[in-house]
């Protein structure tokens, strides 16, 4: 086994974006595991703000629940903005 | 399982990624962790021969600028290592099946860099055949590995670009630096071409890497693809390709060239290559030396973890 734990990565690109997950690596601790990530994935200016979590510590959807768990907004169309029917005529809706 | 492999076979066939906690077929799954791997393993082993000259480089700009790249080479493994341990590899075994000689990586890093002139040929031929290679990939089925190589990608062009420069600059040198040029030219077309594996009909896996999507094109069109582009790059570069047979066939609209060594390739990848001893000796006196470091992190990391309260400062 790696004796460092694995650590996921997220960059924020510039600023007024979210994070988004880059890829992983491993890190003796959460220090180590931000300088590490800052010389794997922003070598080329490609990040204001770094996040890195414990891949351990990430709780996720199964895929293999991935209907079901989903289903529930999957039937209220009235959610969405399409559902209603406005005449043509009417301005800014 | 019925529904679950029906599951992935739609989702190859929509030409949707499958991503790493999704049932995927324990062929899938082998194939893409080895080539995953057997890709990385090339990165980090690729750092060796050009990494030789960074103290030898000829200029302050030309040593920052190899640095960079070695970096890069080095920053692309742990990509693709990344991408690995999403299917379950562990990255600690992976180091240990290349070091004992069970995983491979690419047989072109078995040849050595005999003059700086090697390193411009390799950022332009061998970086360019990777890229050809490469391309295709950030379209493969297997989305980490898909966005790893666009990762990659990005950063290959500034390799390829590097090094056809630095070539320019050596042709409008002396003719001794022409001549080191030519001479780098002659000893890295052929393994170049051998870089895109064994020829279509004698490659088994193939098929069933491109039903998957893994692969987008074979072997042989990617070769071909990467001869016509070397062609004109030759030409404007003012060296010339060391084979006799190579020319325009209007008829096929592609370059014909003659035929290569595969003996070569076979001798190579068996571990007969100029270098396969050296270049694994390396990687793992470098993984055995930082055995010490890996060790000081983890004690340093828990020494700092002992909350203060209880007395410890770290």
């Amino acid at each position: 086994m790696s004796a460092w734990p694995l650590y996921e990565v997220f960059v924020r690109s510039k600023r007024g974006l979210n994070h988004v997950h880059v890829g992983s690596l491993h890190a003796a601790d959460d220090e180590t595991a931000l300088r590490h990530a800052r010389d794997l994935y922003t070598r080329r200016n490609e990040g204001v703000s770094i996040w890195v979590v414990r891949s351990d510590h990430i709780a996720a959807t199964s895929p293999d629940e991935k209907d079901p768990f989903f289903a529930p907004s999957g039937d209220k169309v009235y959610r969405h903005p399409t559902f209603y029917a406005i005449p043509d005529d009417v301005p800014h809706m | 399982m019925p529904d679950l492999e029906d599951h992935f076979d739609r989702t190859i066939e929509r030409d949707q990624r499958v991503e790493p906690r999704d049932w995927m077929p324990d062929g899938y799954r082998a194939t893409m962790v080895r080539q995953i791997a057997q890709h990385a393993h090339s990165e980090i082993i690729g750092m060796q021969p050009e990494g030789e000259w960074i103290t030898r480089a000829p200029s302050l700009r030309r040593k920052a600028i190899l640095l960079a790249k070695v970096q890069d080479e080095a920053g692309h493994g742990l990509y693709l290592y990344s991408a690995a341990e999403t299917l379950g590899a562990d990255r600690a075994e992976l180091t240990a099946m290349l070091i004992e000689g069970r995983q491979k990586y690419s047989s072109i890093f078995n040849y050595p860099t005999l003059t700086y002139a090697d390193v411009g040929v390799i950022g332009w031929l061998v970086d360019g055949a990777a890229i050809c290679n490469q391309v295709p990939l950030c379209r493969s089925s297997y989305g980490p590995y898909a966005r790893a190589m666009i990762r990659i990608c990005k950063e290959e062009s500034f390799h390829q670009r590097q090094g056809y420069e630095l070539l320019m600059t050596m042709m409008k040198g002396t003719e001794v630096q022409r001549a080191m040029v030519q001479d780098a030219v002659d000893r890295w077309w052929w393994p170049s071409l051998m870089m895109f594996g064994p020829p279509d009909d004698a490659s088994p896996n193939t098929a069933r890497s491109m039903a998957w999507k893994i692969k987008r094109h074979t072997n042989d069109e990617l070769r071909q693809r990467f001869v016509d582009m070397s062609v004109p790059q030759a030409e404007s570069l003012g060296v010339t390709l060391p084979d006799p047979e190579l020319r325009w066939n209007a008829e096929r609209g592609h370059h014909d060239f003659g035929p290569i060594d595969w003996s070569e390739l076979q001798r190579v990848i068996s571990g007969d290559g100029p270098c396969n001893a050296q270049r694994v000796a390396v990687r793992r006196a470098a993984h055995e030396n930082g055995t010490w470091v890996r060790e000081a992190a983890v004690a340093h990391a828990r020494k700092a973890a002992v909350p203060r309260s209880a007395g410890v400062f770290a």
